[in-house]
């Protein structure tokens, strides 16, 4: 049987080509990789399709990353041809609304007949099938929240319109992630309970080209066979695979190595080794199964690497986010290449499937991936990409994005939401008709009374507002000073354009002060900047402070805080005002930067002025939470940019 | 639809599950929030509480769940109070995207259409009422949502006011909300509506997590097989919480605890009483389900952080989390015997 060998074929294969993968990364960040390679890549992915096509409902769906492209769209048109016939494949829009999506009142009809009628929602009608959904990273959390309810029961539940609904429904999800940036990516809850993760971002058009066009088509093809017939006879199969005790150890063992958060991914790594075993005509999971599916499902969720074991011996963790664990973990590339110690009494690594698994799965983490944890050390971030979601939207009825529709008076200046009412008036249209005017109700006269109105509500962007806390004591930073003082006049011209604002604070001798409160007006920025005297001694806590104190306010407003501070670090002021005693003001400045930290959805931006990186100063960064930027050399046009890097960034957060 | 997976199959989270069994016991504590990280199961907590708490005896045919021992509701067109039935407790979901009318009630459009009688269609807080609301991402729900369901829960009646009707029906439930603080904040009105708070993680021991897989796939694979094994598990919380019910009014109060609990607010700077309160409440839950004559230290301290974490007052100036603080507060008060 063609199936047989092609799985294992495809593990060895890939094996090799992630092994010169490994062993040659400065070969891949020329980008001088070779298509054997992506032939891997590729059967990978499509291993992923085969799997979700045997068993969607288990193994839920999967994230494709890639833009608009020929690899994409050959990754879902192999998909699609491994599904049995009749199968419903649905493109759901990521702005979709609630009635259509889940179920509701059906418009026309309702009008038609006179009489409430339900609709079935798209994700009802995706029962047994697949449902797409492009732009994937634009999804609201509100939609994802939805759709992953949906998934976990089962069921779609309606509670809307005056129905109560209830639909079975199970379909796989595909999440058509289309993200550039590293912030901009599809929600985490939901990928989260889907079991692959593919990464087609980097694949080359020219792969997928014919021979005769200088392409490499044919072999792309030879390199995967799995046919419809091998899926459908897999489905039946699937039930009765056996998995020992041993996988699910070995499974759960290496998410554990790997920082694999939530405990979705173990089970879903063991339906997908179901899967495999299926596919392969076998009715127990074999080692090779196992290893292929820590391959796809555990690797591109690894959030470091296994040489460093967690704490151990039943110590509690730390309650910290993965993130940070990681990023304790700076190794050097070559180093991964090393099988994995065990690491003796926290785990029975004894067993030689846990460290074949272990092993194959940490060689596959995706290049991309591997450089993200390595680098997770240089730039300390407290906050995961979806904080404060909610916190930085403000809600309103008169300006900002659409978001929805609420009854309500027209009167009070409120826009009108003419569907919405429509919607709503539309049951009543026959009662009222005969009760109007004692039946002399004209035929296609719509009654619409004052409770049906609905009006739009909105959601608006917060404000972003950037703080500059500037170091203008005697030391260094003297000459900082002119290059912030450019820095916030280009921050400002740009700020015309993006509608964001500028607030100054400075600190020098023995206190803070408010240079500038935020403000959009250039003149009274350049006339209060410009009187900004240097000199003196580095009140730092007290400078902390005062960035804290007008955050806070500023967050609270709503609005979107970015705060750049620029100092050298060399607190020697204390926060009652006192000069000489250096530990003090150090010890100062350090709680102060700690609640710092407290205030939510803040990004920080720490440049460090002194003239070589000082670790200080690096400590206060970590300590607050910020992004530690060592310029000892910086002007003020590399400065603007490094700050509207980071406010795009918490923009990003804010979505 | 597929049985839930039984609670006492839970691997670990034990905080999680001693709250939502004090919910049970005496539900004036006022609701459970679950905040915690992504698939650690708390949504499979909730949803598993209905097969474990004892059925209640209701009129038949209520759309209230109404007790046979409470005055008749209005408009509940239940003629004769003779026949009671059992019916398991109600375990409501608020689905994210429910329309105000369903969560309310409104107007039976198809009753006024056909035979043009104003009647009253109940929405999910009539059939919570005896039972739990449950919320999953309750931060994301809805703002106008979220300010009705606080006035509810506080009051424990619905009004409704809408399409020229007039009802009060009494709603009264324990609100269940949980969510992952990654995706936004709960307004703080909305906090300090729960009575207990838990933080849930993923477990941190090797041999916990292969327990946690193993059992789900047992459980995916032949639910009915996986149930039936943890049947008398089940049973036996179950008669634990009929008795501790039974007890809870004998538990005793001593001027000792109430001591304990008030010096732990005051320490930790709570704002008003409610704090003191439900910690009281909660602890004698507690001693009720363990069996005790009255409420102890032992009752007392595991629960502080459940019952005070959400209560605290950011301090700018203390960088630790709220839970260390509270444990800071405990180990002080509790260690000046």
């Amino acid at each position: 049987m063609q199936t047989n060998t092609y799985l294992s074929d495809a593990a060895q294969s890939s094996k090799a080509t992630l092994l010169v993968a490994a062993g040659d990364r400065q070969e891949l960040r020329d980008g001088a990789q070779n298509s054997k390679s992506w032939i891997a890549v590729w059967q990978l992915a499509l291993t992923a399709a085969a799997l979700l096509a045997v068993d969607p409902t288990r193994l839920c769906g999967v994230v494709i990353r890639s833009r608009i492209g020929p690899a994409r769209d050959a990754w879902l048109r192999e998909f699609l041809q491994m599904l049995p016939a009749g199968a419903v494949v649905k493109r759901i829009p990521s702005n979709i609304a609630d009635g259509r999506l889940l179920g509701g009142l059906d418009l026309a009809s309702t009008l038609a007949t006179g009489r409430p009628v339900a609709e079935r929602g798209v994700l009802a009608e995706c029962d047994g099938g697949v449902a797409i959904f492009p732009m994937a990273e634009r999804m609201s959390s509100y939609m994802a929240a939805k759709l992953a309810s949906v998934i976990d029961s089962g069921m779609v539940v309606v509670e809307r319109d005056g129905f109560q609904l209830r639909h079975e429904t199970a379909f796989a999800t595909v999440l058509l992630d289309e993200g550039i940036e590293d912030d901009e990516s599809a929600s985490v809850a939901l990928a989260d309970r889907l079991a692959f993760q593919v990464d087609l971002s980097d694949f080359p058009a020219r792969m997928l080209r014919e021979e005769k066009d200088g392409g490499n088509a044919g072999e792309l093809a030879k390199a995967f066979a799995v046919s419809l017939d091998d899926v459908i006879a897999a489905r039946a199969g699937i039930r009765e695979v056996k998995v020992s005790d041993e996988v699910i150890e070995a499974l759960t063992a290496t998410a554990y190595a790997l920082g694999v958060g939530g405990m979705r991914a173990p089970n879903l790594a063991i339906n997908a080794a179901r899967a495999i075993a299926a596919l392969n005509g076998r009715a127990v999971v074999s080692s090779d199964d196992v290893q292929l599916a820590g391959r796809l499902i555990l690797a591109p969720r690894a959030t470091r690497l296994p040489q460093s074991p967690p704490p151990e011996d039943g110590a509690p963790r730390e309650p910290q986010p993965e993130q940070e664990q990681a990023q304790q973990q700076v190794q050097t590339p070559a180093e991964n290449q090393a099988p994995p110690e065990p690491d003796e009494d926290a785990t029975n690594v004894d067993q030689p499937l846990e460290d074949l698994v272990l092993a194959a799965t940490a060689a596959a983490i995706p290049e991309k991936l591997l450089l993200k944890l390595m680098m997770q050390g240089s730039a300390s971030r407290r906050v995961g990409k979806s904080s404060g979601s909610s916190g930085q939207m403000r809600n309103g009825s008169r300006r900002g994005r659409a978001a929805g529709s609420v009854r309500g008076d027209i009167r009070s200046g409120a826009r009108i939401n003419i569907l919405a009412t429509l919607r709503a008036a539309a049951p009543w249209q026959r009662l009222r008709a005969q009760s109007a005017a004692g039946g002399l109700a004209r035929v296609g006269r719509l009654h619409i009374r004052k409770e049906d109105f609905r009006v739009n509500r909105y959601q608006q962007r917060a404000e972003t507002t950037t703080l500059f806390v500037v170091d203008a004591s005697g030391s260094s930073a003297l000459n900082r000073l002119a290059e912030a003082k450019g820095a916030v006049e280009l921050l400002l011209a740009d700020c015309y354009i993006r509608r964001d604002r500028v607030g100054v604070i400075a600190f020098r001798g023995r206190a803070a002060e408010v240079l500038l409160p935020a403000t959009r007006s250039l003149v009274r920025a350049k006339r209060s900047l410009a009187g900004l005297p240097g000199g003196g001694g580095t009140p730092l806590a007290d400078g902390i402070d005062a960035a804290r104190e007008m955050a806070e306010a500023l967050s609270r407003r709503g609005d979107t805080v970015v705060v750049v501070m620029l100092t050298d670090g060399k607190a020697n002021v204390a926060r009652n005002g006192v000069g000489g005693n250096r530990p003090l003001a150090e010890a100062d400045a350090l709680s102060a930067a700690k609640s710092l930290r407290q205030i939510n959805g803040l990004r920080i931006l720490f440049v460090d002025t002194s003239p070589t990186a000082n670790p200080r100063a690096e400590m206060l960064a970590d300590a607050m939470g910020a992004t530690y930027l060592p310029l000892p050399h910086v002007g003020a046009r590399t400065l603007m940019n490094a700050v509207q890097v980071a406010g795009s960034m918490s923009r990003a957060a804010a979505k | 639809m597929s049985q839930p997976f039984p609670f006492s199959a839970i691997v670990g989270q034990e905080e999680m599950k001693r709250a939502m069994i004090i919910a049970a016991i005496d539900p004036s504590v006022g609701g459970v929030l679950i905040l915690g990280d992504r698939g650690t199961g708390k949504s499979t907590a909730v949803r598993s509480l209905a097969a474990l708490l004892p059925k209640i005896r209701v009129v038949a045919g209520s759309r209230y769940n109404a007790s046979p021992d409470a005055p008749a509701i209005a408009g509940d067109e239940v003629a004769a109070k003779a026949k009671t039935i059992m019916v398991t407790v109600p375990v409501v979901d608020l689905p994210l995207g429910a329309t105000e009318d369903r969560v309310v009630g409104a107007l039976d459009l198809e009753r006024a259409l056909a035979r043009g009688e104003k009647a009253f269609e109940p929405g999910l807080l009539a059939r919570a009422n005896r039972g739990f609301l449950y919320i999953d991402e309750v931060n994301l729900l809805e703002d106008h949502l979220v300010d009705l369901l606080i006035d509810v829960a506080a009051s424990g009646e619905n009004v409704v006011e809408r399409e020229g009707l007039s009802i009060r029906h009494p709603s009264r439930f324990v609100l269940i909300g949980s969510g992952n603080p990654e995706e936004g904040e709960l307004r703080p009105q909305l906090l300090d509506r729960f009575g207990l708070s838990v933080e849930v993680r993923t477990p941190s021991l090797l041999e916990e997590r292969i327990e946690v897989v193993r059992r789900r796939d047992q459980f995916e694979n032949d639910s009915a097989a996986f149930t039936a094994k943890w049947k008398s598990a089940q049973d036996k919380t179950r008669r634990h919480i009929v008795r501790a019910r039974e007890r809870l009014q004998t538990v005793q109060v001593t001027d000792a605890a109430l001591r304990r609990s008030a010096s732990l607010c005051m320490k930790l700077g709570t704002d008003g009483l409610r704090g003191e309160l439900t910690l009281i409440r909660a602890a004698r839950a507690l001693a009720a389900y363990a069996g005790a004559d009255s409420v102890g230290d032992e009752h007392l301290q595991p629960l502080a952080a459940s019952v005070l974490r959400h209560r605290l007052r950011r301090d700018p100036l203390d960088d630790s989390g709220s839970t260390a603080r509270v444990q800071r507060a405990v180990d002080e008060i509790f260690a000046a015997v």
